[in-house]
């Protein structure tokens, strides 16, 4: 069907008249078309499905008919203190990896964006957390933290601090653990759109700052920030949302132990539709995480619209 | 302006800092994958192999059908690619030439969809396949991955195709040739460099994806690569460590080559992303 319509209309198209400027939108369907279908069936579709699963009891393997149920897997989850706790648990994470990676590639930007001799080394090496599976990145860094053969254990008993421990096993140290492997794995992005940024600075505007008296802070706040702030924002929306939905590293990491301690909301929600079959109950838990994202991306778009008036 | 000579002293160690970070974990993935048993059983281990060996690499193939998930990767990852391209293109085309409601439509849908928790779509997708008796076959993944790539395809060729001067095409379009003609015979081949970025990104993306293949394959000669190296974990997390690591080695080899090679067209896809946006 789509073939036969991208092969008739251009030549249509071909005999009318070759106005100059933009033709008409209509002849641009057919060009879609071929995206739009799938995006449409395996993605707008699925979610909408989603969405109406939320509210009903679906379940794996039953043979009675799915009902609705209304908003009573909403009041279940009101009061399922496990999803609480792993949704804090997500939150903490999120943050506990986003702020600290965005200052840490803050300051990596800047430093590259300086005349430094090992710059390309830099850029070189960041292309191996960017490129690894997230699964390799948890195998290696349970290699790291392996309590026997690891080399941050080997490393704290050569720095004389003591036997070290588990890190990942441990009540306290596991959610801090998986925390430092999240700012690993995403601080080459992070760094190279905080980059991008930076080099949309012009260094007239510094040289300009400069001869006014302003220190480098001054400059800093004056030059560089108002020109980084759309994508400084932009790059702390996505990377929120992208850590509050992060499954595969803490899957291979922690596989959401011990007791519990860093079960994000994606691993809770994937154990309870496929382990447990409660498809509803899942997806409801779903709608609740969208919830939460858009109250975060709505205000990424205020933050954006402010920073428009501004300049 | 020169920093000072402190300052630039201090700018190194940082540089020397971040360099040591991203590296070691990587740098001792490759050691513990060259290291015989006994070294990875000492309490003290050590940052190079003293006896350095390939018999984890051979272990591992004999533990798990790595080939076989291997083959399944390149596969899926592969097809995924070409058919988001082929697809993403025309629509991509269509995104950077026209701002229509289309078109801004699709810009909204690229950036919601970055922020779907895929649990939502997971289990009605996983409901859908199973209805069409796609669960545990490569070509249901394949279709799950194109989808899944499309949003960052679109998003890199829509800054490609800007960088094409429409004057050229409205120079083709004057002398006779259609919309489709036009983008095939003058767009396409100024395109091509991005195309083939576009491609080997929908490549890696589909080649490292974890969950969506978790959840849809199920048995091992049907699994991709990622998901049989967790069956290297074990059900206790306890680990045969070479062999591991030899396999998550070899895992990881053809993204960094894609990745080295495109890295800077994929820095400047990003630019424009995030900037023009």
């Amino acid at each position: 069907m789509t073939l036969t319509t991208a092969t008739t209309r251009p030549v249509e198209r071909a005999s009318g008249p070759p106005g100059r400027g933009r033709p008409a939108d209509r002849g641009a369907w057919f060009l879609v078309l071929p995206a739009l279908i799938p995006i449409l069936v395996l993605s707008v579709g699925p979610l909408l499905y989603g969405i109406a699963l939320a509210f009903t009891d679906s379940q794996a393997g039953r043979t009675e008919p799915t009902q609705w149920v209304g908003a009573l897997n909403f009041q279940d989850l009101l009061h399922d203190t496990l999803f609480w706790d792993s949704f804090r648990i997500g939150l903490l994470w999120a943050v506990g990896v986003t702020v600290p990676q965005f200052l840490l590639a803050l300051g990596l930007a800047l430093l590259l964006n300086q005349n430094l001799r090992f710059r390309w080394l830099a850029r070189a090496l960041a292309i191996i957390p960017w490129a690894m599976p997230e699964v390799v990145v948890g195998i290696m860094w349970r290699l790291v933290y392996n309590p026997d053969a690891g080399i941050l254990n080997e490393t704290v008993r050569d720095l004389g601090l003591g036997d070290g421990r588990d890190w990942l096993t441990g009540l306290a140290t596991a959610l801090p653990a998986v925390i430092v492997v999240g700012i690993w794995a995403g601080m080459p992005q992070t760094t190279v759109a905080l980059l991008a940024g930076l080099q949309n600075t012009s260094p007239e505007l510094h040289e300009a700052a400069a001869l006014d008296g302003a220190g480098a802070w001054g400059r800093f706040r004056a030059v560089t920030w108002p020109a980084l702030r759309p994508v400084a924002l932009a790059i702390t929306a996505l990377n929120f949302i992208w850590n509050f939905n992060s499954f595969a590293l803490v899957y291979v990491l922690t596989n959401g132990g011990p007791g519990g301690r860093t079960r994000l909301p994606m691993l809770f929600a994937y154990e309870e539709a496929f382990r447990y079959g409660q498809f509803g109950y899942a997806a409801a838990m779903g709608c609740v995480m969208v919830a939460v994202i858009s109250v975060i991306l709505a205000f990424y778009l205020v933050g954006r619209l402010k920073g428009g008036d501004e300049s | 302006m020169r920093p000072s000579r402190p300052a630039r002293a201090g700018q190194y160690l940082a540089l020397l800092a971040y360099l040591v970070f991203l590296a070691f974990p990587f740098l001792w993935l490759i050691s513990t994958a060259f290291k015989p048993p006994r070294e990875l059983a000492s309490l003290h281990p050590t940052w190079i192999p003293k006896d350095p060996t390939l018999a984890n690499f051979r272990q591992a193939f004999d533990e798990q059908p790595l080939l076989r998930a291997a083959a399944n990767s390149v596969l899926v990852a592969v097809c995924a690619a070409l058919i988001a391209v082929v697809i993403a293109t025309p629509m991509a085309y269509v995104m950077a030439r026209h701002r229509s409601a289309l078109s801004r439509a699709a810009t909204g849908w690229v950036v919601v969809s970055q922020a779907f928790p895929f649990v939502l779509l997971i289990i009605p997708l996983f409901l859908i396949l199973k209805n069409l008796h796609l669960i545990n076959s490569l070509p249901g993944l394949t279709m799950v991955y194109v989808v899944w790539s499309l949003p960052f395809a679109l998003w890199m060729l829509v800054g490609y195709v800007r960088a094409v001067p429409p004057e050229l095409e409205e120079a083709a379009a004057v002398d006779g040739a259609g919309k489709l003609r036009t983008l095939v015979s003058v767009t396409a081949p100024l395109l091509a460099p991005g195309l083939v970025a576009t491609a080997l990104f929908a490549f890696i993306t589909a080649w490292n994806e974890f969950f969506f293949a978790l959840v849809l394959m199920k048995t091992p000669e049907r699994q991709t690569l990622p998901v049989v190296l967790t069956h290297f974990l074990g059900a206790e997390g306890v680990a045969d460590l070479g062999p591991l690591a030899a396999a998550a080695f070899l895992a990881t080899l053809p993204s960094l080559v894609i990745f080295a090679l495109i890295q800077r067209r994929l820095t400047g896809g990003m630019l424009t992303g995030a900037v023009k946006s």
